[in-house]
């Protein structure tokens, strides 16, 4: 890498004709022109809170006001914390039920829909349609319908742990976040599958369909092993998003009953009121390093794909 | 291949090719009767919410609470909205929410497509190419690590306003944007712009004449992306717009949950008028945001 960096330029300089290489030196000013403003602008708005974000993490600071190092004091009371660690078993339990949850559905749902049905383009639109409406208030009508309308089936059918709101009970209102967030994060998933599904070639089923293949082992044999890079794309996508789950939850539970629904990112903003903001900066610091590993991943995965 | 198969899922043109391949195709070219059906029932799921927020809007205060929520309203009311129109002051919202949307896509289309022009053109020198991976590393930074320093520094500077919620959004919208465009610039053709600038047009004429209006399908999917990032965010403004009266269509729904919870007519009425622009740009762009979802996953 730093070879061709140091070597690329120069062969450039030497190579073009008179000419272009004219042309080039002048341009030079607009192309940086039309760079420059994007990266300024960047960097205050997200290097530089980043930057501050994480060196505040090894003071005492309360948000405001004077402050001091403390070198790794906020991490070590950090890994100590069952606050913490509560909030970090929730969103993982919560991001693994919901990536699986979201990835089977999406899955049969793009077979169904690359299939030949009638409708097929009004159908591919109606299942993308929830990625269109705000999680906020998508939230706020599920947070009805799951306090009012499902106790009351759950009471006409005699459904035992139905009959009470799920969001008030601590043990259930996981089930309530996993569902709306499933709702919301399938259309995405869903088009990735479609696209990876249309990706292969027709005459690979024709074979498998002279072969006497059934739609079970074409299935099998032929589109899972052909679309594991995109469930894996997808499995990785889903993981990070819904660490960082925030707007539904708000909307549904706010964290609550008490904390059982808290998830890191709310953790974090509380923070901001609760006056262990450098505490809180610590615990985003954390969770940054947690989303690089996640990225690594998805880097090394997404470059294999290109190759396709 | 992919990108293209998708491109042409939009209405028109493509059930016809689509038909055309499984005729060569050779086999049953019937439709699946069964699996239609099934996926019919199975958007009664994505349905059932809708329909709930439709027909609860239109009830009166009366039929609301009386528990049957998929019940039709009658009389057919509308209360709900005149209330809701009221109580969070929806004109005010509607127009700061149109504010923070416009400055996010034009902001987002305007600076990607130029930045990612510079880079695309300019991938042989080192200051661009390092430019382009500083710019994408934002979509792996987890939003809380920067949230509570950037409420800090937008206070700071006096914009802890929409303006300053839409810069927030456009930069964020940058890594991806940027990577689209440059992916995009890539694929075309240099000729036109080496004629052009042999016949003496400078950079920016080049780039405002020739590249930016060939460009326009993925701007159209950036500004798309933008648009719904924009509308629908709800953290972003609840934490930086310090004046609560300055406040976006999706923070306003909060109201409902804390002050007026049992007004359900009148909050179901405030949620369909906040989830309905989004919509409605939805049925009409729908193309562009499917495409748009696989060209980010795969690239």
């Amino acid at each position: 890498m730093a070879t061709t960096a140091a070597t690329r330029p120069r062969a450039v300089d030497r190579a073009p004709t008179p000419g272009r290489g004219l042309g080039r030196r002048r341009v030079g000013t607009t192309f940086y022109l039309m760079l420059v403003p994007s990266l300024v602008l960047f960097t205050l708005s997200i290097a530089l809170p980043a930057i501050m974000g994480i060196t505040l993490s090894f003071t005492d600071s309360v948000g405001f006001g004077e402050f001091s190092f403390t070198g790794f004091t906020n991490y070590v009371a950090l890994f100590s914390d069952p606050a913490i660690a509560a909030s970090y078993g929730f969103t993982a339990g919560f991001a693994l039920v919901t990536v699986l949850l979201v990835n089977v559905l999406a899955f049969l749902l793009a077979i169904g829909l690359t299939s030949r049905i009638r409708a097929k383009v009004t159908l591919r639109a109606v299942f993308v349609l929830p990625m269109v409406i705000s999680a906020i208030v998508i939230a706020y009508v599920f947070n009805f319908l799951f306090s009012n309308s499902l106790p009351q089936l759950g009471q006409a059918m005699g459904l035992g742990p139905l009959e009470e709101s799920l969001l008030a009970d601590p043990d259930l209102a996981w089930i309530a976040i996993v569902v709306v967030t499933a709702w919301q994060a399938i259309p995405s998933a869903l088009l990735i599958y479609i696209a990876g599904i249309l990706s292969i070639p027709g005459e690979v089923y024709e074979a498998a369909a002279m072969d006497g293949a059934s739609a079970i082992r074409r299935l099998r044999s032929i589109t899972l092993p052909l679309v594991a890079g995109y469930v894996m794309i997808n499995l990785v996508i889903g993981f990070k998003n819904f660490l960082n789950a925030y707007d539904t939850i708000v909307g549904l539970t706010n964290g609550g009953p008490g904390t059982a629904t808290r998830s890191v990112a709310m953790t974090i903003f509380s923070g901001f009121t609760g006056g262990d903001y450098a505490y809180q900066m610590a615990n985003a610091t954390i969770f940054f390093l947690i989303a690089i590993v996640l990225a690594a991943v998805q880097l090394r995965l997404t470059r294999g794909r290109s190759a396709f | 291949m992919t990108q293209q198969s998708l491109l042409t899922t939009g209405p028109g043109q493509v059930p016809v090719r689509r038909r055309r391949r499984f005729r060569a195709s050779g086999g049953q070219d019937r439709p699946r009767w069964q699996t239609t059906v099934l996926l019919v029932l199975c958007s009664t799921a994505v349905f059932l919410p809708l329909y709930a927020t439709v027909v609860m809007a239109f009830k009166t205060a009366e039929q609301s609470v009386d528990g049957q929520v998929f019940a039709l309203p009658s009389p057919v009311s509308l209360d709900g909205f005149v209330e809701a129109w009221r109580l969070t002051n929806f004109p005010r919202g509607f127009a700061i929410s149109v504010f923070v949307t416009v400055v996010t896509v034009v902001g987002t289309v305007v600076l990607a497509a130029l930045a990612a022009y510079a880079i695309a053109r300019n991938w042989d020198r080192r200051f661009f190419r390092w430019s382009f991976f500083y710019l994408l590393a934002a979509m792996f930074l987890p939003f809380p690590v920067l949230a509570l320093s950037q409420v800090k520094l937008t206070g700071m500077v006096g914009l802890d306003n929409p303006l300053g919620v839409a810069i927030l959004h456009v930069m964020f919208q940058l890594s991806f944007s940027v990577l689209l465009f440059t992916a995009f610039i890539r694929g075309l053709p240099e000729e036109l712009e080496e004629s052009a600038r042999l016949d003496g047009a400078s950079t920016w004429q080049v780039f405002r004449r020739i590249v930016f209006p060939m460009m326009a399908p993925m701007s159209a999917t950036v500004a798309i992306f933008a648009f719904l990032a924009s509308w629908n965010d709800f953290m972003m403004p609840s934490l930086i717009t310090a004046d609560s009266t300055m406040q976006t269509l999706p923070v306003l729904q909060s109201v409902f949950q804390t002050q007026f919870s049992s007004n359900y007519n009148v909050a179901f009425a405030s949620y369909l008028m906040a989830m309905a622009p989004a919509i409605v740009v939805y049925l009409f762009t729908q193309r562009w945001v499917m495409a748009g979802v696989t060209q980010g996953a795969i690239k």
